[in-house]
């Protein structure tokens, strides 16, 4: 069993490790163009919303905070308090995704997204100005940073409902009594993989929203 | 009376312990899984193998006179994709892999032989996918998919041979995560890390490549089918984008890949060699690190690919030199595979043969390789028909050999029958052949400067071009014999017995086939591998069949 | 140095192992390339004979015994610094070679190259223009100044040993010195679509004086046809009208002087006129099987434009070198019909 242990835990280990090849691709691509194109994607930065964006930050990492405490409370057999923080992890994780909704319905509202209907608005552009005939490549580079977003941040919302599927699933198991404290390997794991997505939006947050919002040109 | 051959075949074994085609399709013995990627990898080499033919028939003349350009563009694309994504990357990884890591360490199975089974039904989704857009249109982006052509130009099926390689990628990942996984926490009581074979040692290599680098050929073809589809602009200069950094993403994960592709075909000759020369190999160490050494450093070298793609002279610079150390592993094994001959006591087998062949074309491969590392010769000979000859003698004249190599030497515990020993050297010599009249000629096609991915060409270049033509009928001639004698001897081959080469190794304690849990009782591991000297020469392995 | 491989050269007149050397650096680089040759050659014949004779001297035979051999660190060290150091001088030397390429002169003469799909075009400094063909003098530096119009291209002369991948949104260069008039391949090396084999043209080297005389008498402002293939690329007409096979709208090879069918049942010829009306007002005559979405350019070409539009469509009536047949226009069901040659 200990060797079972080990091997799921090893498993899931070089699974994360895939995953932040996959995410590091995107971070990458997105760090050499936020390099050459500071100001076009300080305009985008800015855009968005840095309350919601700071909300979810908070939301995630409660979410750990209760996947950590459900792991807790399995290891003192206390299955009644598990399957609650189990609960409320899931909680967290979809109130995230509904904010993330939110989000993205404004950045429909207000034409940010990529393709035809793509524009700035004058408050968009405020504190920052830009030549009439280098406009289109300013927009073109802007819309990078839109598209990186959605890519990055959509991305990252299909894990979440990945994990929270998988959190169903666990916390279901975990009400029929399978984990106690001989045995919590999923937990663990199934903790490992929501930690990674919550790791990967710390990262994201800063990035996207954060750095560089006010740069003059 | 009982006879020999009755008491195998009455043996209960893993291909016999339970009929029906959903004991197959729902197994998860890592042995019937193997099989079953044999099976399918087999079909892709075949549809990959016609469009060659096609290509190289386009090729006998100077004008496009048989199929129109753009089908000339999808059949180099797709004979790229289906060879690369869906024959080469998952060949021996996933058969011979699959089929012996378990056995070569004492353990019953893999770590996680669900998620094993999971991966065969993953690259069958991604296949089945691939051959939809096959046959509704194909791609002819090139295997490359570079953009913008590939995001913004092209009519053709991108997205979803973009997809179809995506979702294969994930069965790479989940065979390599099992691979590392077993190997770490599986090995029997005993076997430690220097006693593994070196079988192991390339498995695990190509299995931490495929962990690390896979991932991101998927992000970034998941970015090529997002810019397709919601008309994004990440790689096109017109929307803001830069078709370098496709280049860099790409090839970041492409150039580990063909690592991938001939680390496992040399883990098989490591095992063929000191079998056939009833010795322990020459420097066991070395070789195992040098395994190691070509997975870290083939990952810093991806942009060998873009000299003259418009990086800066000093990033070509460091690239050039680092693909040069990135040689020195390689070279190593060729010469301790060479010193495990000396004073040994070598015999001409189908395995060995193969074992030769792929060393004899692997140094060739290589060698070529320096050329094109080279950075004032690379800007001549790029984009030419001598890389096409450096990478064929590589992926086939290399890893298709080993793998053929490993089949055959092996063949005889998978299947519990002989193959014919004549026939399968008979088909290794018309490969051989085949092999070096198909592809040598491009080397000097390339110098001379046809360049590659082109459907007509100027009319000097024809001689060449018909040599090269011809030599791959003969090369198509030695692909057929063993489908067809390997077939033949599932019924008709003589039973092969435990251990008929007497070879070292856990996988030939068991019986032939194995049964489905592979030991009666877990080994003990006491010996180092490869214990030649204490093991007696087998006199009854009679090589005249 | 370099010199000396020209004796080698003419050896291989009636079976050349490799192109014309026609610049400066092109000899560097086939030394490089021979020495490579010679190393690989000695590498092989190394390791094939000892493979040879170890397998054949110590091959299985009654009553002899393998000799246990586990390593030798000595040889292990030895035969990895060594090839290393091989390498290492290989990789220098290709580096200067790369160097000296990728370093264009002071006061080189400048050309502008565009790619595009399917054609190069190229402008002299004096304002001379060229589709597919580069006239150059002789000895003297030129330094190519690239862009591609719509997907990476690269331009390739494999006598000078050159090539540089041409992409869009930005420039790159290369340069070289001609030593030897004569005329010589260029050719597209980086895939770049349906004609990407098509893409080719030539180099044509002169004497100095000679290239003077080009550069102020005709050649220097291309044919009508020249130019209209030209034009006809450059208002992107080629996305819908290929060449070899059926678009979005009907393939043109061949058309010129044919019978056409028309969506309303007409069936009209082909001329001048048909030409000309299809460009300034093509929903006047749809071609059966086609949709009427061809844009309408009346106002964006003026008549000279038009003229060398049309002496382009006629041009199509006899296919380049090399390709096929031309292909039957008309509706699309003839498309299954086309003649092999």
């Amino acid at each position: 069993m200990e060797q079972q242990k080990h091997a799921a835990s090893l498993g899931m280990w070089l699974f994360l490790a895939t995953e932040l090849m996959f995410f590091g691709g995107m971070f990458c691509a997105y760090l050499i163009y936020r390099y050459s194109y500071p100001v076009e994607f300080g305009v985008g930065s800015r855009t968005l919303n840095l309350p919601l964006g700071a909300a979810n930050t908070a939301v995630l990492i409660c979410s750990s905070l209760t996947v950590a405490l459900a792991i807790r409370a399995a290891q003192m057999a206390k299955r009644t308090l598990m399957v609650v923080l189990l609960l409320l992890t899931m909680v967290f994780g979809l109130t995230f995704l509904v904010i993330k909704g939110f989000e993205w319905a404004e950045k429909y509202e207000k034409h940010h997204i990529p393709g035809a209907s793509f524009q700035l608005s004058a408050e968009d552009m405020k504190g920052v100005s830009v030549d009439p005939e280098n406009m289109q490549d300013f927009q073109q580079r802007t819309q990078t940073f839109y598209s990186l977003y959605f890519a990055m941040t959509g991305l990252h919302a299909l894990h979440m409902i990945i994990g929270v599927g998988l959190f169903l699933y666990l916390t279901y198991a975990g009400w029929k009594g399978q984990y106690g404290p001989g045995y919590y390997t999923p937990l663990e794991n199934g903790g490992l993989y929501w930690h990674f997505v919550d790791i990967v939006w710390i990262y994201l947050f800063p990035l996207l929203y954060l750095i560089d919002r006010n740069l003059q040109k | 009376m009982a006879t020999t051959a009755n008491l195998t075949a009455e043996r209960e074994n893993y291909l016999n312990r339970e009929y029906g085609v959903s004991s197959w399709l729902l197994t998860v013995d890592h042995k019937r899984i193997a099989l079953l990627y044999l099976a399918s990898i087999t079909f892709f080499f075949f549809v990959g193998g016609l469009f060659a033919l096609l290509i190289r028939l386009e090729l006998l003349t100077p004008a496009g006179d048989l199929v129109m350009a753009d089908t000339y563009n999808k059949l180099f694309t797709m004979h790229g994709q289906i060879m690369v994504f869906f024959f080469l990357i998952p060949s021996i990884p996933a058969t011979l892999g699959n089929f012996l890591v378990p056995m070569m360490i004492g353990a019953k199975d893999l770590a996680f032989p669900r998620i094993n089974l999971l991966s065969w039904y993953l690259y069958i989704i991604a296949g089945t996918l691939m051959m939809h857009c096959v046959l509704t249109g194909g791609v002819d982006t090139g295997w490359t998919f570079y953009t913008p052509f590939s995001t913004a130009f092209s009519n053709t099926k991108v997205i979803e041979a973009g997809l179809a390689i995506f979702i294969n990628g994930f069965s790479s990942i989940l065979t390599g995560l099992n691979f590392v996984v077993t190997v770490h926490r599986m090995r029997a009581p005993g076997m430690t890390w220097s006693r593994l074979p070196l079988f192991i040692w390339s498995t695990y290599a190509t299995s931490v490549i495929f962990l690390l680098g896979t991932p991101v050929i998927a992000i970034t073809l998941l970015l090529v089918v997002f810019e397709r589809a919601f008309n994004l602009g990440i790689f096109d200069p017109n929307r803001g984008g830069d078709p370098l950094l496709f280049q860099h993403l790409f090839w970041f994960y492409s150039h580990p890949a063909v690592y991938i592709m001939i680390l496992p075909a040399m883990g098989v000759v490591s095992e063929i060699v000191p079998c056939f020369s009833r010795k322990r190999v020459f420097g066991y160490h070395f070789i195992a690190m040098s395994s190691i050494a070509i997975a870290v450093f083939g990952f810093l070298v991806w942009a060998h690919h873009m000299f003259v793609a418009g990086i800066s002279l000093y990033s070509a610079l460091v690239f050039s030199a680092l693909s040069y150390l990135v040689a020195v592993p390689s070279a190593v094994k060729v010469f301790n595979w060479t010193a495990t001959m000396y004073k040994g006591s070598v015999t001409f087998s189908t395995p060995m043969l193969y074992a030769f062949g792929f060393i004899g074309l692997f140094t060739i491969g290589g060698l070529t390789g320096l050329f094109l590392a080279a950075l004032g010769l690379d800007v001549h000979v790029h984009d030419t028909y001598f890389v096409i000859a450096h990478f064929h003698y590589i992926m086939v004249g290399g890893a298709v050999m080993g793998f053929l190599g490993g089949m055959h030497f092996w063949w005889p515990k998978i299947s519990g029958k002989l193959y014919p020993e004549a026939w399968g050297r008979l088909a290794a010599a018309i490969v051989f052949i085949g092999f070096n009249l198909t592809f040598f000629p491009q080397f000097i096609l390339g110098y001379m400067g046809m360049p590659r991915r082109y459907w007509q060409y100027p009319p000097e270049f024809q001689v060449l071009n018909v040599l090269s033509t011809a030599g791959s009928t003969i090369l198509a001639v030695g692909y057929i014999l063993p489908m067809v004698y390997f077939t033949w001897s599932l019924r008709y081959g003589k039973p092969a017995g435990d251990n008929p080469w007497g070879a070292s190794g856990l996988e030939w304690q068991t019986q032939s086939p194995p049964t489905t849990f592979n030991f009666d009782q877990t080994p003990i591991v006491t010996r180092e591998a490869y214990d030649y000297e204490n093991m007696p020469l087998p006199e009854e392995v009679s090589l005249e069949r | 140095m370099a010199r000396g491989t020209a004796g080698l050269i003419t050896m291989f007149d009636n079976f050349p192992l490799w192109p014309a050397q026609s610049s400066t650096y092109a000899g560097n680089v086939d030394l490089l390339y021979i020495f490579l040759v010679l190393l690989s050659l000695f590498t092989c014949a190394a390791i094939f004979i000892t493979i040879f004779v170890f397998s054949t001297k110590y091959r299985r035979r009654h009553g002899r015994l393998p000799e246990p051999i586990e390593g030798s660190t000595f040889l292990e060290v030895t035969w990895s610094i060594i090839p290393l150091g091989v390498f290492l001088v290989i990789f220098v030397w290709g580096a200067i070679i790369y160097f000296q390429e990728r370093t264009p002169p002071q006061g080189a003469t400048e050309v502008y190259v565009v790619g595009k799909q399917w054609m190069w075009k190229l402008q002299h400094q004096e304002g001379v223009r060229e589709i597919n063909e580069l006239h150059i003098p002789v000895g003297h530096d030129i330094k190519l100044i690239m862009t591609s119009q719509d997907v990476i291209h690269s331009f390739y002369i494999p006598a000078f040993r050159i090539k540089q991948d041409v992409l869009p949104g930005r420039y790159t260069t290369a340069w070289f010195r001609a030593t030897k008039a004569g005329t010589y391949h260029l050719f597209c090396s980086q895939y770049c679509g349906t004609q990407h084999s098509g893409m080719i043209g030539q180099i044509v080297v002169m004497e100095p004086a000679e290239y003077q005389a080009w550069l102020t008498t005709g050649g220097s402002f291309g044919s009508l046809a020249a130019n209209g293939a030209a034009l006809f690329a450059q208002l992107g007409c080629p996305t819908c009208h290929q060449t070899e096979s059926q678009g979005r709208g009907p393939s043109l090879g061949g058309v010129y002087g044919r019978p056409v069918q028309l969506e309303d049942g007409r069936t009209i010829t082909a001329d001048e006129n048909y030409i000309r009306e299809s460009v300034v007002s093509p929903s006047a005559k749809v071609v059966s099987g086609f949709k009427p979405i061809m844009p309408v350019f009346q106002g964006l070409v003026n008549e000279e434009q038009l003229n060398e539009l049309v002496a382009y469509v006629k041009s199509l009536n006899q296919p380049p070198a090399g390709t096929a047949g031309s292909t039957l226009m008309a509706s699309p069901v003839t498309q299954s019909q086309e003649p092999k040659e």
